[in-house]
């Protein structure tokens, strides 16, 4: 069986979802050096208030607004307070966000209790659409958009803005930053706070078409960990590279060697990590 | 001397413990003993290599599918089938140890996860041999002289001592030394002339080893095997209470899996939030006792004794 | 009723007092259930099952006090098999009852052999514990075997002109068991399985699978699908326009009210075949249905009434043996022996030799009601139909068990 147009197709959309969540995660790997693990519980805790935002409202855009901000929110109480007793310690940071993780992901259940739910979409984008050769669902290609959507976005940010520039220098040399008189405190934490956004940005987008239920973090958790370990610590481009090669990898994993599916993607992520510990795009500090 | 007689008496206390507590709670200070080993092979790498690792439970579950697997499906006597899941866990830790010696610090946590990860796909996948979702079981796996509890207790007691002795040995052998060589500075020990990566591939080795001696008694507890027990979670669980012991100080492990497991057992009496408790733990004790209770508790007398 | 493991502290040593204490000590009944991790849904309807029934008792079976213990599974083997140790060896029940995922009842199972304690299933369906591989003190109270209700979809898709169909399923016991149950049946009948797909529990992304499913030219599917996997595969078929091109069947957990509550549309028309249906028309089924939402604002699932019934059932056999809990020999007996004709399916009910239930089974279609939410109404049965189906129990339990590889397909 080849790889027709249909599976192509699915494994971009899901390479756009893991973008966006992974584009959150490398910047905050990049800058700040820390290996957020809450970062799979803040996708859902953002899948979830999107889900009751639209279910309220009736308005998937509202759904997404929300997310975006109650995760923000959280980023920032995060950054302000828990990880400020951790700060430059890399290992203690990232087992204390494994603690988090495991808090949120137990209150989420608390207030949503365990059933899976689907993040309402709007009727214009339901149903299917001829694509190429095929019909696709509407809605999956939105998620494409929205993904490359987010990378152009990004990439304006980093490569057209003082903030970008900043970030951009932070994650090469953060103490040079610092001594060039700029606060990078402020910096750092409007990298999280942006980070976490991007986190319930995904959980929204994901949660209208990969529900939203108990564990569902920890595993666009480790797709992500995949691709940001592919594309290299704090690179966007890298990060894209390595969403698109995991999202692939993983349609052809399941089709393929249904046996095998993890091996294909953890099989060369350790691979490439033993030869090449920064990944395709990473820098040395 | 006084202090082989002090760890005489700590031996021979925990050899008493049957005689006191319920069939259960044996069961309960069996399981503490064969996770305080695994923890201590967690220990050996984090404390005396600087290399924290999340795969061990996926070495030590290892260990764990292929006694079972030797037990059940090919028919093999306890000791050969142990003998088989120790050398299956050392070989995958050896192969782990060659992907990773070129890795530190958060690099090296992240490459463990994805080989757990590898293990626990292959795991949950090659049902033929796995039996997927549903696990192995064995069945009647122990030999008639250790079916009673006690005698097991007993038994995984011994093996736990002699592990912690061999750990506490190895740490502190030339060899170890050059190990916390590496951990301190790595550049330092290269100058020297020693060879970084085949001290780290020997010390990944040697832990996995530990931990797959943990694995294949936790067989032998349990008689079940399921992906469960290769997950990312066993890691985590295994390095909570490597550091909850304190981190750097090997028998803190004890320490540490008595006091998570112990909590646990309490804790989801009253409460279903279970998660919530061990994630609090890892805050509290990132944020508050970095260097857990052994480490705390030494630190603590080092302040006195210069005080005084 | 105090629900809860702190009533356990009150006085261990009161238990422990007199024998003639000791009779009027409460009954105390373990109660396993995933209430977190990815079927915690469904365990706490499993809880609440239970509890709905014990509320309604008064609190007591055959005079005696009824003191519920619940633990949690985590829908994790070995999480389980510790639970079931602490319940039977520390807080001393009298017997288990519950688990929701196969591989936990399996380890439980493994565990009770040993230690002779009655260990009651209302939710775990796979095949051998009630088959070749039966344990004496293990029984299926208002259960299932997997593939009982398989089998006569199987028998209704052939019947409806069906001539190639694909299943999908989830990659263990519980779904090789159904798949091959239907593909069975309906292979015998003359039909073709033109592929069988297997994914693996908690598969986020169906896309790969109904890539190959729509290309396949199938008639219809059968899909085995429990919990959320249920959810995203509703729902995924229903999006990449699958829904209005091939005719969709599932087993009876794909549709279950666990399922549908939170789906619209995309559910409506399913089919499948259980022993129960919360839409029935029948007066005992309607009221219980009418209870459990007055009680828990929810329509009962198939697991709320399962642990329902298999309480009842269990209670109904402590009556006839004046409450003596301790006694397992005659617990089991009396259980084995009950004809259940008070539950809220309006029929009797009782178990087959080998200690699984013997139901009339209805295909049952899932159907939208007036307020706009979604059950599974019946429109033709099955009676009286066994675990065997239509086989003799040696001649079916002579052939190996299903599995992934042994589906028993004919080939036409």
């Amino acid at each position: 069986m080849g790889m027709n147009s249909f599976q192509l197709l699915n494994g971009l959309t899901f390479a756009a979802l893991l973008f966006i969540v992974a584009s959150g995660f490398t910047l905050i790997f990049g800058l700040l050096r820390i290996v957020n693990l809450a970062h799979g519980a803040l996708y859902l805790l953002g899948g979830y208030l999107g889900y009751s935002t639209a279910i309220a409202t009736g308005s998937f855009a509202l759904g997404v607004l929300a997310a975006m901000l109650g995760v923000a929110l959280v980023g920032l109480l995060l950054d302000q307070t828990l990880l400020r007793f951790v700060r430059g310690h890399e290992l203690r940071q990232v087992l204390l966000s494994l603690g988090v993780a495991l808090v949120l992901n137990d209150l989420a259940l608390v207030v949503w209790g365990g059933d899976s739910f689907t993040v309402p979409t709007p009727d214009l984008l339901q149903g299917a659409v001829p694509v190429l050769d095929t019909f696709y669902p509407k809605y999956r290609l939105f998620v494409l958009a929205t993904g490359v959507v987010t990378f152009i976005a990004l990439w304006l940010l980093l490569n057209r803005t003082r903030l970008g520039a900043l970030i951009r220098a932070g994650v090469d040399d953060a103490e040079m930053v610092e001594a060039s008189g700029v606060n990078i405190r402020r910096v750092f934490l409007a990298t999280f706070v942006l980070g976490s956004a991007l986190a319930g940005l995904g959980g929204v987008m994901g949660g209208a078409f990969l529900a939203l239920y108990p564990s569902a973090d920890a595993e666009i958790l480790v797709f992500s960990l995949a691709v940001v370990v592919i594309g290299g610590r704090g690179s966007l481009e890298g990060a894209a590279i390595g969403a698109v090669l995991v999202g692939l990898l993983n349609t052809m994993g399941q089709v393929w060697f249904p046996e095998l599916a993890y091996f294909v993607i953890f099989g060369p992520m350790a691979a490439l990590l033993a030869f090449r510990p920064l990944g395709l795009l990473g820098r040395a500090v | 001397m006084k202090r082989q007689l002090a760890w005489l008496l700590v031996l021979l206390a925990a050899a008493a413990l049957p005689l006191l507590l319920s069939s259960y709670h044996v069961d309960l200070a069996t399981r503490i003993l064969i996770f305080a080993v695994l923890a201590m092979s967690i220990d050996v790498l984090a404390g005396f290599v600087g290399r924290t690792s999340l795969c061990h439970g996926a070495i030590f579950g290892v260990a764990t599918y292929v006694v079972i697997w030797a037990s059940a499906k090919a028919g093999w006597a306890a000791l050969p089938a142990m003998a088989a899941g120790v050398l299956a866990a050392t070989l995958v830790a050896a192969l782990f140890g060659v992907l990773a010696v070129r890795t530190r610090g958060v690099y090296f946590l992240l490459l463990t996860v994805a080989l757990g990860m590898v293990v626990w796909g292959v795991c949950l996948r090659w049902t033929t041999v796995t039996g997927g979702e549903n696990g192995l079981r064995g069945q009647d796996m122990r030999p008639a002289l250790l079916v009673a509890r006690e005698n097991f207790y007993w038994l995984v007691l011994a093996v736990a001592a002699l592990c912690s002795w061999g750990m506490w040995r190895f740490v502190n052998s030339p060899f170890g030394l050059s190990l916390r060589g590496i951990r301190d500075s790595e550049s330092r020990m290269r100058a020297l002339g020693y060879n970084v990566p085949l001290h780290l591939f020997v010390g990944f080795a040697v832990s996995g080893f530990f931990a797959g001696v943990a694995g294949a008694m936790y067989a032998f507890f349990n008689e079940y095997v399921s992906p469960t027990s290769v997950a990312m979670a066993q890691s985590v669980a295994g390095l909570l209470m490597a550091i909850v012991g304190g981190v750097g100080t090997l028998f803190g492990s004890f320490i540490g899996a008595a006091a998570i497991i112990l909590l646990e057992n309490t804790v989801s009496w009253y409460t279903d939030r279970w998660q919530s408790v061990l994630g609090l733990v890892f805050i509290f004790t990132m944020i508050f006792a970095p260097e857990g209770i052994l480490g705390g508790l030494r630190r603590l007398a080092a302040s006195k004794g210069r005080t005084r | 009723m105090t629900l809860h493991r702190r009533t356990l502290l009150a006085s261990p040593a009161a238990l422990l007092a007199m024998p003639a204490i000791a009779q009027q000590a409460p009954i105390k009944i373990g109660v396993l259930a995933p209430l977190t991790g990815v079927l915690a849904s469904g365990g706490r309807e499993m809880v609440d099952g239970v509890t709905l029934f014990v509320e309604q008792a008064g609190n007591k079976f055959a005079g005696r006090n009824v003191e519920l213990i619940v633990e949690d599974d985590g829908s994790n083997p070995d999480t389980a098999l510790q639970k079931a140790r602490r319940l039977v060896e520390q807080a001393k029940v009298d017997f288990l009852m519950g688990n929701l995922l196969a591989n936990t009842g399996l380890a439980v199972a493994g565990y009770v052999r040993g230690t002779g304690t009655p260990y009651f299933i209302p939710i775990i369906a796979a095949d051998e514990l009630t088959q070749r591989g039966r344990i004496p003190n293990v029984v299926r109270v208002a259960g299932y075997s997997a593939s009982q209700t398989a089998h006569p979809l199987g028998d209704w898709a052939a019947k409806q002109g069906y001539k190639k169909v694909a299943t999908i399923g989830q990659d263990y016991t519980f779904g090789h068991e159904q798949c091959a149950g239907f593909s069975r049946v309906f292979s015998n009948a003359g039909g073709q399985i033109v592929r069988q797909f297997w994914h693996p529990l908690n598969t986020s992304d169906f896309s790969p699978y109904l890539g190959q499913l729509a290309s396949l030219g199938v008639d219809a599917v059968f899909a085995m699908e429990t919990g959320a996997d249920a959810t995203r595969f509703i729902q995924q078929y229903a999006n990449f326009g699958l829904k209005q091109r091939i005719p969709l069947m599932g087993a009876m957990n794909t549709t279950d009210q666990s399922v549908i509550r939170t789906l619209g549309a995309e559910c409506e028309g399913i089919v499948s075949a259980a022993h129960f249906a919360e839409g029935a028309d029948v007066p005992a089924t309607k009221t219980f249905v009418e209870e459990h939402v007055k009680r828990f604002n929810r329509i009962p699932s198939l697991y709320g009434f399962a642990m329902y019934c298999g309480t009842m059932w269990v209670a109904k056999a402590l009556e006839k043996i004046g409450g003596r809990a301790e006694d397992r020999a005659a617990l089991l007996t009396a259980v084995r022996e009950t004809e259940l004709d008070n539950s809220p399916l309006g029929r009797p009910v009782k178990l087959d030799s080998f200690g699984n239930p013997v139901y009339d089974i209805y295909i049952r279609r899932v159907v939208r009601r007036p307020d706009g939410k979604f059950w599974n109404v019946p429109f033709a049965s099955y009676p009286a139909v066994s675990q065997f189906w239509n086989y003799s129990p040696e001649q079916y339990m002579a052939q190996s068990p299903y599995s992934r590889d042994n589906q028993y397909i004919r080939q036409n």
